[in-house]
């Protein structure tokens, strides 16, 4: 079975806010999935499947007695920040198999209001088998990808000029997003001399934490076709989890090596045939290694293939994150997956800020990498198109 | 100049009841590790089913406690400290602190040697942690 052609995606949302101090998370994910099918043209009642992750207070069974849905297919699969993007896949699967005709995927959270972010130690919880190897040594987001990006440029030679490149090109789409929590443009001496956080990663090079969430709404063929909306179908995806390999610990590729090729395998299309592609950015070199994993540079070249705007719509060669991504746009509940789909959907719909729409953007990729990147993480990358 | 090495409260590790004897090890200065009768493969973290080839045949092996720097970070929020993985000369690579150094000279491929450092701190003390020290020389 093959999920290409088998489901739509209909309806996505953005919150707006970047900060709520005043909401319930449950509040933000009711606010999410309201904005999703109102962008649809459908109504709650329409919801048969229902997808949610970590983030989501109470998991499945809290949100759907909250949103007060009645459905028939429910996941809660999590895999950090690239849930979402897989659960686009898993959504797809569901209808394709009959197991549900409008399934709906909420995500919200508030770690700035709740003071979370990225130098804190990770919040665990008892009987994790890796813990008592790892918790000693104070791991945190940012330090883990800092030693992935230490080993990539001490065995690649890549710089932290060239690892700026990335905040450049997504601070220069964010200045024309409205909603962007940062939306000043910045250059390669500003991200190289702004302060060290975890060697060799610097402010700049790291995502904002921020409030807020998003929302999906995936459906089968006819039901897209009835609706309003421009199409923009699911035509392949691939996951695949990374983790430490039982000491066999390799820190320069990540997940994407796995999941790529198995995205573009069913979609029936390669890296030159991406007119747009969301990838996720929770750090800059995040960015870097997942552009070569799935294929867009040879690996290695990854720091040649950023650098001179070769990121920014209208400019470069692959237009990437043009909502100004998590690196200054948004990465709501320190988990930006549902995002990248968001801002593919609007490149694809046509609808993505004049300033930064790419031509002709008849096929987007999205890529999520979530958790660690020096511990364990998913990779999720899914391929969609205009139709 | 450079940045002197702190000590810091290391999170205090759950103990899983098949680690006992890698917890009573670390307290006499010991680094286990464990290895595959099977396929003969080390693994890390050890576990009770060999992660290369699920056979139950694992036992506990001390290692030589050497090995080099495979990457490192200095976390430069609050008491600065280096995380880093080591390459083990038996083979597996494991998460580490680097520590009693400079830590601006820590470097990829340097030559360390295991030191344990207690966990917890005066009041609530843990089981000793494998970290790394640069070799003199």
């Amino acid at each position: 079975m093959t999920i290409k052609g088998m489901a739509y995606i209909a309806g996505a949302f953005e919150h707006p806010t970047r900060k709520a101090p005043d909401k319930s998370v449950a509040a933000l994910h009711a606010e999410c999935a309201k904005g999703a099918l109102e962008d649809a043209g459908l109504n709650f009642s329409d919801v048969d499947g229902y997808f949610c992750a970590g983030d989501a207070p109470g998991g499945v069974l809290s949100m759907v007695d909250y949103l007060g849905l009645n459905v028939r297919h429910v996941d809660g699969t999590d895999t950090g920040g690239s849930s979402y993007i897989a659960q686009v896949s898993h959504a797809a699967q569901a209808i394709a198999a009959g197991k549900c005709n409008v399934a709906l995927i909420t995500m919200a959270g508030r770690p700035r209001s709740e003071g979370r972010s990225g130098v804190k130690q990770k919040r665990v919880g008892a009987n994790v088998p890796d813990t008592p190897f790892e918790l000693p040594f104070g791991p945190t987001a940012v330090n883990e990808y800092a030693m992935a990006a230490m080993r990539h440029m001490h065995e690649y030679g890549t710089t932290s000029e060239q690892l700026a490149w990335v905040k450049v090109a997504a601070s220069h789409h964010a200045q024309y997003n409205s909603n962007a929590m940062l939306r000043d443009l910045v250059t390669v001496e500003e991200v190289v001399s702004s302060t060290m956080i975890a060697d060799p990663l610097h402010k700049l090079d790291c995502c904002v934490v921020s409030d807020g969430g998003g929302a999906l709404v995936i459906v089968r063929p006819e039901i897209a076709k009835s609706l309003k909306r421009p199409l923009v179908r699911v035509m392949g995806a691939g996951e695949a989890p990374k983790g430490l390999l039982g000491g066999k610990t390799t820190l320069t590729y990540s997940g994407a090596i796995w999941s790529g090729p198995r995205a573009f395998e069913e979609a029936g299309v390669t890296p030159q045939d991406i007119k747009y592609a969301s990838i996720y950015d929770s750090f800059t070199i995040t960015v870097l290694m997942q552009l070569e994993d799935l294929g867009f540079c040879k690996k290695g070249e990854g720091g040649k293939f950023v650098t001179d705007g070769n990121l920014i719509s209208g400019i470069g060669k692959l237009p990437i994150n043009t909502d100004g991504g998590g690196l200054n746009n948004n990465h709501p509940a320190s988990r930006g997956g549902i995002v990248k789909v968001i801002e593919a959907v609007r490149q694809l719909r046509g609808e993505a800020h004049p300033r930064v729409q790419v031509e002709n953007c008849d096929i987007a990729l999205a890529h999520g990498t979530g958790g660690g990147l020096a511990s364990r993480h998913g990779s999720a990358t899914l391929i969609m198109e205009r139709v | 100049m450079g940045t002197t090495f702190h000590d810091r409260s290391m999170t205090i590790p759950e103990i899983h009841p098949e680690h006992k004897e890698y917890w009573d090890a670390a307290a006499q200065g010991k680094l286990l590790i464990k290895q595959c009768d099977s396929c003969r493969e080390f693994h890390y973290y050890p576990r009770v089913l060999c992660p290369h080839c699920m056979s139950e045949k694992t036992n506990w092996v001390e290692a030589k406690g050497t090995g080099n720097i495979y990457t490192y970070s200095v976390m430069r929020r609050g008491v600065p400290y280096a995380i880093a993985f080591v390459e083990l000369d038996e083979g597996p690579r494991m998460m580490t602190n680097i520590v009693d150094c400079d830590l601006d000279k820590v470097h990829i491929n340097q030559r360390v040697k295991v030191v344990f450092k207690q966990s917890g701190d005066e009041n609530n003390p843990g089981p000793f942690i494998p970290c790394f020290t640069p070799v003199e020389g």
